[in-house]
């Protein structure tokens, strides 16, 4: 779609139909005091060339690859996408970031993301699976929500271990809603402590992320028992790295009611933290309280092959304020690249990258600790772990800055305890000469 | 859709504006949803009912029916307590268009007035009120 600006003479003409004499008149009803009274202060607009040379500056100042060593994750992974996903996803046809309207007309569309659809459910082993979700922080509120509509009861509790970023967004789900949010210390081994949920009567759903936001591995299946021992609360399970799962058990398949979480890592570029997509996955006794959007597979008269949006009656736009959730569509473009990938790669292919994965954060971790250096938490990990360095340890951040390696997420901002403790994720992407340079230079 | 005519409101039903019917069984009152009701709605694939014990207030949201283009809410009757659901909708909730007097029911409610079915309509009102 091309985009087309009014000129003065049609903006004049549509002014004119509706009975007004300037722009301004239409505003009338925002107070004064609510309306800026002086023109926006822009840098006059600048030439194609000058705005080239402006942006390449801007780009000198941020620390990208492959200038820098990155050992960043913290719910962005970095990961090798094979062309193929790429060229595919340049054509045409495929170029929607949502569910179409009139679906069924676009039933290529509807049969591709049926196929994401089956690949999340066998990736997070779980019976049923949506569309997709903006990201993996709405999909774990969406959740959140569901669980309260499914058990009629307010109150929720989730782990300190979920993505700091996930849990804010949370707070923005709930907070005004009157719902009630627990949350859940970790304990010395970098998981959630459960112990604070035994005598909490009324829970609609307990949320946990694994891997948690240290790249711990939850007990899930000892989490599973105390969750469910009063009959009703719902085990929410979310999931920082979907690619875990080629080698840890899916949470499904040890007994999570919801599992939902970030797909990033599933073939889309990091591209400095967005478009994401976000995978959600429920039990089938569940689906009518599921948000998002489903597309399921039928027949049509003369008995041939078809695809539709079904439950469709659930959605805003027909049951408006009565409806399941919000969201009335779906991350289309993301979640067909996803389905792409896993399509590539297979579940063997799956296992052998996350045992590749698994094989170097193990290395650098080792390395490390051989080092000297501490790594407070037991639990064992994917793709990231935590180090605590000495004290006055952003010093040592810094000369790493400067040397080009970025050493990972200072935790400190978003747990003030975890002073000195960073945050450390090594992908495939990962040579072992970049993993053994961070480890001399953090010692040196 | 059928004309009203051709629609079946059996005499020993009341009936409410919302289009639920009551009957008195004894201790109990079943309801469920009239003819006109299941034949505006179309295809049902889904109903949802209250849990067992459940108190409910005349007028209020008892659970929803769900067809293929539409979920609308059902609304009780008759003020009471359930005391139990039609537990064979859940797999097959088309009872309710096949049968929606008979095997379609969906509560039995112990009511909490002696007089239950004081503020419905007897079937020509009812059908007086659809004819409009």
């Amino acid at each position: 779609m091309r985009y087309m600006p009014h000129t003065e003479a049609e903006t004049k003409e549509m002014l004119a139909a509706v009975g007004v004499k300037e722009i301004e008149e239409l505003f009338a009803d925002i107070p004064a005091d609510c309306r800026r009274t002086k023109p926006l202060d822009l840098h006059p607009a600048l030439s194609e060339w000058e705005l080239d040379r402006h942006m390449e500056k801007l780009a000198d100042l941020t620390a990208t690859a492959p200038h820098y060593t990155i050992f960043l994750g913290a719910g962005s992974y970095d990961h090798y996408i094979p062309e193929t996903i790429k060229q595919l996803l340049r054509r045409g046809e495929l170029y929607t970031a949502y569910t179409p309207y009139q679906p069924e007309v676009s039933q290529g569309t509807l049969q591709a993301i049926y196929e994401y659809q089956t690949l999340v459910c066998r990736l997070l082993g779980m019976e049923v699976a949506n569309a997709s979700m903006y990201d993996g922080a709405s999909a774990l509120a969406e959740a959140l929500l569901m669980a309260i509509r499914t058990t009629k009861r307010k109150r929720v509790a989730i782990s300190k271990a979920i993505n700091p970023l996930y849990r804010r967004v949370i707070d923005t789900y709930l907070h005004p809603t009157g719902f009630e949010l627990i949350e859940l210390p970790h304990g010395n081994d970098g998981r959630t402590d459960l112990t604070a949920i035994a005598g909490q009567a009324d829970l609609a759903a307990v949320a946990l992320q694994s891997p948690n936001f240290f790249g711990c591995i939850e007990d899930l299946k000892s989490s599973e028992k105390i969750i469910h021992g009063d009959g009703t609360t719902l085990m929410i399970t979310a999931f920082s790295e979907p690619l875990a799962f080629g080698l840890y058990e899916a949470p499904g398949r040890l007994g999570a009611d919801i599992v939902c979480g970030e797909g990033q890592s599933l073939g889309i570029p990091r591209s400095f933290g967005g478009p994401g997509v976000g995978l959600f996955a429920c039990r089938q006794k569940h689906v009518r309280s599921m948000p998002g959007r489903l597309v399921g597979r039928t027949v049509d008269i003369k008995g041939r092959r078809g695809f539709v949006l079904t439950l469709s009656t659930r959605e805003q736009h027909i049951r408006r304020e009565r409806a399941t959730s919000n969201i009335c569509t779906n991350q289309g473009l993301c979640a067909l690249a996803t389905a792409m990938y896993m399509a590539s790669l297979g579940r063997t292919g799956l296992r052998q990258l996350a045992r590749l994965n698994f094989d170097k954060a193990g290395y650098l971790k080792q390395a490390l600790a051989e080092a000297g250096i501490d790594i407070p938490f037991s639990a064992p990990v994917f793709n990231e772990f935590v180090i605590r360095l000495p004290k006055k340890s952003s010093a040592i951040h810094q000369r790493l800055m400067e040397a080009n390696i970025v050493a990972g997420l200072p935790l400190a901002e978003y747990y003030p305890e975890l002073t000195d403790h960073y945050l450390i994720c090594a992908t495939e992407t990962c040579s072992k000469n970049d993993m053994d340079e961070l480890v001399k230079e953090v010692t040196r | 859709m059928k004309e009203i005519d051709e629609l079946n409101f059996p005499d020993d039903a009341h009936y409410s504006n919302d289009h639920e019917w009551a009957r008195q069984e004894g201790e109990t009152v079943v309801v469920g949803i009239s003819d006109y009701a299941q034949d505006q709605l179309g295809d049902i694939v889904f109903v949802e009912l209250p849990e067992k014990g459940s108190k409910l207030a005349q007028g209020e949201e008892f659970g929803s029916v769900e067809s293929v283009k539409a979920v609308s809410e059902l609304f009780t009757p008759v003020a009471g307590e359930v005391v139990e659901i039609n537990a064979a909708l859940e797999d097959s909730p088309e009872l309710v268009n096949t049968h929606p007097y008979t095997d379609g029911w969906m509560l039995k409610v112990k009511p909490d007035s002696s007089d239950p079915l004081a503020k419905l309509m007897d079937r020509s009102t009812y059908v007086a009120m659809l004819k409009g």
